[in-house]
């Protein structure tokens, strides 16, 4: 990955009619980057890649591809491929005439069109395809093909709009693995539209996660998923979800009363920024819960298990609140064992209650 | 191994469903009943006709009253029969028809994928367009045609029938295309289509069920129209339909039941023929239009 830009988004809004979906959102991708805009329905995520592909046009602001200001080009000028949720194979045209459709629209020559065809089939194995209709083909073999689509107009920026809502769990996989291979492969640039996170963190390079038209977090999946920038993102990324606690901070001996109990965070990272006093949520993943007894630990009582082949989830309670906690397959507990849990502090996240934002 | 069911098999004649097919059949001959007392007129000759009973069946049959209806009847001072009517209605039908599913499947395309600024405004007197009888825009449309130099012209009553089946074509093309993925349309955009390239290469080849659908409303629509056929079409291009009038309402003479019947079936043969055929593809088209918008 190099340090140019690809792909500049520059303060650009987007509404329709009077609903504002996009507000003066800018956002950099790099050449060869694989960014994933991640977050829930209505987040403005597939907007914003409509309007980079030129699908839709902005209210203000501009788009910059390959350094080239494509804001009022046309979708085929801006040297994008797209991929849809639904495939958007044209259904009366055999894959063949699919794939070599743009090409054929720009007037390419017809040995170079087969030459390419064949090239992309050969990458994504769909060679014995070439002659059927979409009706005939699977979601999965659709959605290849629509990847070719993409692949045989050398395109320079990869746009996917959840190409893999549509399939079943073991597909989605499959592609998923596929995608990325691609990406290694090709190293084009990728912007990928998501509202699963497990796509979100195993693709990306980087992930921007949004929310209500603005960008709430720009960082790596690792940052993400450890560090997140706040409440929301805590909440969104991580499944099962990270582990909530509403407390109050004592300065005095460095601790957090939730209810009746007291936790030590004297080894938190940022803990010289809270003030006495402070209303803060305490966030801890599943994972960075231990199950051990020490002069920190909180006593508690199975309420339920989920065992997931690989892990197991234990669910108790602090307070009220429900905590979940992930422990090796092979652990065994059962209902109502008397159980003292404790956290991992370094790897805990604090945010402010009023802001939401992380400390 | 093969579960055996337990208890009696339901009864699938039940007081209830004999009750409904005596309805059923009831109706359906209500509704023949005319078409039969046709037939059996047009095959009876005159002196019968006077004697008996209309519903009775032809002591002997006689057809002489076909050919007479096809190619002798007198339409006013003329005794050629339907025949120059039919081909007369063939001529207004067939570029009426091409031209006006042409123009509004472009149409339809267009408020459908191409949301210019007052689409919606549009699409709207599209609407309305499809609902004004008519009648009230005959005179005016008279009047521009007279100008124009066309009217009581062969292009004269072609135009009026493209200007008056557009709007509900229009609307008709464009739900169905709107009920098509809109993926699709971006697909295509990217890919390189323009306006016309999109709607020739993608859009076209998807729009058999819906054009079918809109074939067949014009050409019953056409062909059995006969106010309009009569205001503009001119002596020299009358169609079926207006000539079908001439022989009925005869003025003079004696009036020839089984030529009258025997004209009447002959002139709703061909829109007869189009629903016999396209049944099957004319509930698809409109159950495919129906799903969505």
């Amino acid at each position: 990955m190099s340090m140019k830009n690809s792909v500049e988004v520059k303060n650009i809004s987007f509404s329709y009619g009077k609903t504002e979906i996009l507000n003066d959102l800018s956002l950099d991708i790099k050449e060869g980057e694989f960014m994933v805009l991640l977050g829930p329905s209505g987040c403005g995520k597939t907007t914003l890649l409509n309007c980079i592909a030129g699908l839709l046009d902005l209210t203000d602001g501009q788009i910059w591809i390959e350094d080239d200001n494509v804001t009022w080009k046309e979708p085929k000028d801006r040297h994008i491929g797209m991929v849809f949720q639904s495939y958007a194979l044209y259904p009366s045209m055999t894959v063949e005439k699919n794939l070599s459709f743009g090409l054929r629209m720009m007037g390419t020559a017809k040995d170079l069109i087969n030459q390419k065809i064949k090239k992309a089939a050969n990458l994504l194995q769909i060679n014995e395809l070439l002659k059927r209709k979409p009706s005939q083909l699977s979601g999965g073999q659709r959605q290849r093909v629509a990847i070719g689509r993409a692949l045989v107009r050398d395109a320079k920026v990869f746009l996917f709009d959840e190409p893999l809502s549509n399939l079943d769990a073991k597909l989605r996989a499959e592609l998923r693995y596929e995608i990325k291979k691609l990406h290694r492969d090709l190293s084009n640039t990728m912007i990928y539209v998501t509202h699963d996170q497990i796509e979100a963190m195993t693709l990306a390079d980087r992930i921007s996660v949004m929310k209500d038209g603005l960008i709430q977090q720009l960082d790596t999946p690792k940052q993400i998923y450890n560090k997140p920038a706040n409440l929301f993102v805590a909440g969104f990324i991580g499944s099962p979800s990270m582990n909530f606690l509403n407390a109050k901070f004592e300065k005095s001996n460095q601790n957090i009363i939730v209810g009746n109990k007291q936790i030590d965070i004297s080894k938190y990272e940022n803990i010289n920024k809270l003030i006495n006093d402070q209303e803060v949520v305490f966030g801890i993943r599943p994972e960075n819960i231990n199950i051990e007894k020490n002069e920190n630990s909180i006593q508690c009582k199975v309420e339920l298990v989920e065992p997931m082949g690989a892990d197991t989830l234990v669910w108790t309670s602090v307070e009220g609140n429900p905590i979940s906690i992930r422990l090796e397959g092979s652990s065994n507990f059962n209902l109502n064992d008397e159980i003292n849990i404790s956290f991992d502090i370094n790897k805990s996240s604090i945010f402010d209650t009023k802001s939401e934002e992380r400390i | 191994m093969s579960t055996i069911p337990k208890g009696p098999r339901p009864k699938h004649l039940t007081v209830g469903r004999i009750g409904l097919y005596c309805f059923i059949i009831m109706c359906a001959l209500f509704f023949l009943m005319p078409l039969y007392v046709m037939i059996i007129t047009s095959l009876k000759d005159m002196d019968e006709i006077r004697a008996a009973n209309i519903l009775n069946l032809p002591k002997e049959l006689s057809f002489y009253a076909w050919p007479k209806a096809w190619s002798q009847a007198c339409t006013g001072f003329v005794c050629e029969g339907l025949k120059p009517g039919f081909f007369n209605s063939i001529k207004i039908t067939v570029p009426s028809v091409i031209v006006s599913v042409a123009l509004s499947a472009l149409n339809g395309y267009a408020l459908a994928f191409w949301r210019f600024k007052g689409a919606y405004f549009f699409f709207g007197l599209c609407m309305f367009g499809a609902f004004i009888p008519y009648q009230v825009m005959v005179y005016p449309l008279l009047k521009i045609e007279d100008f124009l130099g066309i009217y009581s012209s062969l292009p004269g009553i072609i135009l009026v029938h493209t200007i008056f089946g557009m709007p509900i074509l229009t609307l008709i093309f464009r739900n169905f295309y709107a009920s098509l993925p809109i993926d699709l349309f971006k697909a295509a955009r990217i890919d390189g289509g323009n306006f016309i390239k999109i709607f020739f290469y993608v859009i076209i080849p998807m729009s058999t069920p819906i054009t079918i659908v809109a074939v067949i409303l014009q050409v019953t629509g056409i062909w059995n129209d006969f106010l309009l056929g009569l205001v503009f079409a001119g002596r020299d291009n009358q169609p079926m339909t207006v000539q079908l009038n001439n022989i009925v309402q005869v003025d003079y003479g004696v009036a020839e039941y089984n030529v009258d019947m025997s004209a009447t079936i002959l002139t709703s043969l061909v829109p007869l023929f189009v629903y016999f055929i396209s049944g099957r593809w004319f509930v698809r088209g409109i159950a495919a239009g129906a799903i969505k918008g």
